[in-house]
């Protein structure tokens, strides 16, 4: 699929979705809320998985720092500010990826996933194992941030509809940025790195400084969706860290499609629905099938891997160009 | 004399302890080819790779337009005005021939940090990319993916990225490797333009083309250099026929 045909079809998703709070339920526009949140985070991975070859195996660390700054911010019984609360957020969630990719952005192949995992797994414990913003137990936020200009407020984070309008208008700027930087000279830089290393530095590209600023990025959007997530859950906890979620982003890019951007957004999708729809399976006779749905989720996954090499994007894209050849062809 | 564009001294590469490559020192001058024979395993490989920073040399010095660059890294020796072709194809197989020159031509910019304009509105780049086609032979194929192209034709864009970094040395490792006559004539065509306005520094196999193109000859074996000079008299050397050209021709 071109990335033109991938940006119509975008735009309809986002004009649909906005349409949504006018007449679904509460729990349905909180999902779709959370379901673009991790849209965020799995495009935010894209640009390292998909584009840049480094396959992170520890991208949550940066979607828990952001959280947990807007917790360690939020004065109890209080609001915080949102709009010093959330760059603030973004930037502590750069800083780490900043001091981190430092590190780990000269490790190459299997070192790679191994040191982004210890990383982020070094993070999940100091808020697990200790008393930082509730340990193992997490935080609430209890009351939610203000976003006050002078006197005029402009949304209210208590109400899920404005929460819902808010991470809109998020995606659709991560989205468009993502797309303008992967068409910059950086971009392109980044996606000859994912094809050919070293053939980039013999080309005289310092090589190690593009994927460091690479990760910076993909940190601090990652960090914008940790930050959403917190504010319309109003709890922040060591999960939101864990490899568990680096796992699961890692899996929605790959079943999506990696470097397509739009793909993650599917995997994304696909694998939120997945769930809502496999935990509500019925009984049957003494087998609760809903109480197993991640057998279920975990057997799609194998299946998909096996039978999709490209992603669900990349079954969608050759299904078209299938229809299109027939539709091609003189009529029998 | 013509400039010295390259200099080493003493270049020396161990592996563990094998010498891959000891006690080399040769010159490569603007407007002149300077071609490197030597049977398989004489070190030729290896001695490319510390020239074009792929790999730092145990002992030695490198010197490109006098300046010491001994232990610099790729990128670094690259944009002194150093551009290398690899004996295996190494282009970007899933790109056009034309990305493949613009990212290369690209690298000659002072930063690619640059995050919200089109790369493609890069005019300059753009006009360095098509030049660096043209002058390869390959304008032609401009929009087509790498992988697509031919052999001979891939061997051709790998000299046009090099080009397109707009180098004042080349350091080309076996451009003729599996190229058919035609081919291989074509290549020597564009190598002979190349000269008139690049220092080239060739490894070569084939031998036709080596005494074609050369204005001087290095032959090295088991890692060192047996004979230096002009072609005429390396063909008339006992010993290197002995050691190679000989052996070459069983």
């Amino acid at each position: 699929m071109t990335s033109r045909a991938n940006a119509i079809l975008l735009a309809v998703a986002v004009l649909g979705l906005a349409a949504t709070p006018f007449f679904a339920e509460k729990f349905y526009v909180q999902f779709f809320a959370k379901l673009l949140i991790m849209g965020i985070f799995a495009m935010s991975l894209d640009l390292l998985l998909g584009y840049t070859g480094l396959v992170s195996f520890g991208h949550a660390a940066f979607y828990g720092a952001s959280a947990y700054t807007l917790a360690i911010l939020t004065p109890q019984y209080q609001a915080a500010n949102f709009w010093t609360s959330f760059p603030i957020a973004i930037a502590v969630s750069a800083t780490l990826a900043l001091v981190i990719g430092f590190f780990v952005v000269r490790t190459h192949g299997i070192y790679f996933i191994m040191v982004t995992l210890a990383f982020a797994q070094m993070l999940f414990f100091l808020f697990h194992d200790t008393k930082i913003a509730g340990g193992n137990d997490g935080i609430y936020i209890d009351v939610r941030p203000v976003a006050k200009i002078g006197d005029w407020q402009p949304f209210n984070l208590d109400n899920f509809v404005h929460v819902f309008y808010l991470v809109l208008v998020f995606f659709v700027i991560v989205y468009v940025l993502l797309r303008v930087i992967l068409a910059s000279p950086f971009g392109r830089v980044l996606v000859g790195i994912k094809a050919n290393e070293a053939r980039m530095r013999s080309l005289g590209f310092p090589t190690f400084r593009y994927k460091l600023v690479a990760f910076v990025i993909a940190g601090a959007i990652a960090g914008v969706a940790g930050y959403l997530s917190s504010i319309q859950f109003g709890v922040v906890n060591p999960e939101m860290m864990g490899w568990h979620l680096s796992g699961a982003v890692m899996m929605m890019v790959i079943l999506g499609g990696m470097g397509t951007l739009t793909g993650p957004i599917i995997g994304a999708a696909v694998w939120m629905l997945l769930e809502l729809g496999l935990q509500g399976l019925p009984k049957v006779g003494s087998v609760d099938l809903g109480k197993h749905w991640q057998l279920w989720m975990g057997s799609f996954i194998v299946l998909a891997s096996l039978l999709l090499p490209n992603g669900l994007l990349g079954l969608g894209a050759s299904l078209l160009r299938r229809i299109g050849k027939q539709r091609g062809k003189p009529d029998a | 004399m013509p400039e010295v564009v390259l200099a080493t001294q003493g270049l020396t590469r161990h592996f563990g302890g094998l010498a891959a490559v000891s006690g080399v020192s040769l010159e490569a001058h603007m407007g002149q080819l300077h071609a490197v024979i030597g049977p398989n395993g004489a070190g030729k490989s290896t001695l490319i790779n510390m020239l074009s920073g792929d790999l730092p040399p145990t002992s030695g010095r490198v010197a490109i337009n006098g300046c010491d660059v001994t232990g610099l890294a790729a990128h670094q020796i690259s944009r002194m005005g150093v551009g290398r072709s690899y004996q295996k194809t190494n282009v970007f197989l899933a790109f056009t021939a034309f990305e493949n020159c613009r990212l290369a031509a690209q690298s000659r910019r002072k930063t690619s940090m640059q995050f919200f304009r089109p790369a493609v509105n890069l005019t300059e780049v753009n006009r360095s990319a098509e030049e660096a086609l043209a002058a390869a032979g390959l304008d032609g194929r401009a929009g087509s993916v790498a992988s697509a192209l031919s052999h001979g034709e891939q061997r051709q864009l790998e000299i046009a990225m090099t080009l397109a970094t707009r180098p004042k040395l080349l350091l080309l490792d076996e451009p003729l490797a599996g190229m058919g006559a035609e081919e291989s004539a074509s290549m020597v065509a564009l190598l002979k333009k190349l000269v008139e306005t690049h220092a080239i520094l060739l490894v070569e196999h084939d031998m036709d083309a080596v005494f074609e193109l050369a204005d001087r000859l290095t032959v090295m074996v088991d890692g060192q250099v047996l004979a230096s000079g002009a072609p005429a008299a390396i063909r008339a050397n006992a010993e290197v026929q002995e050691a190679y050209l000989g052996e070459s021709h069983e």
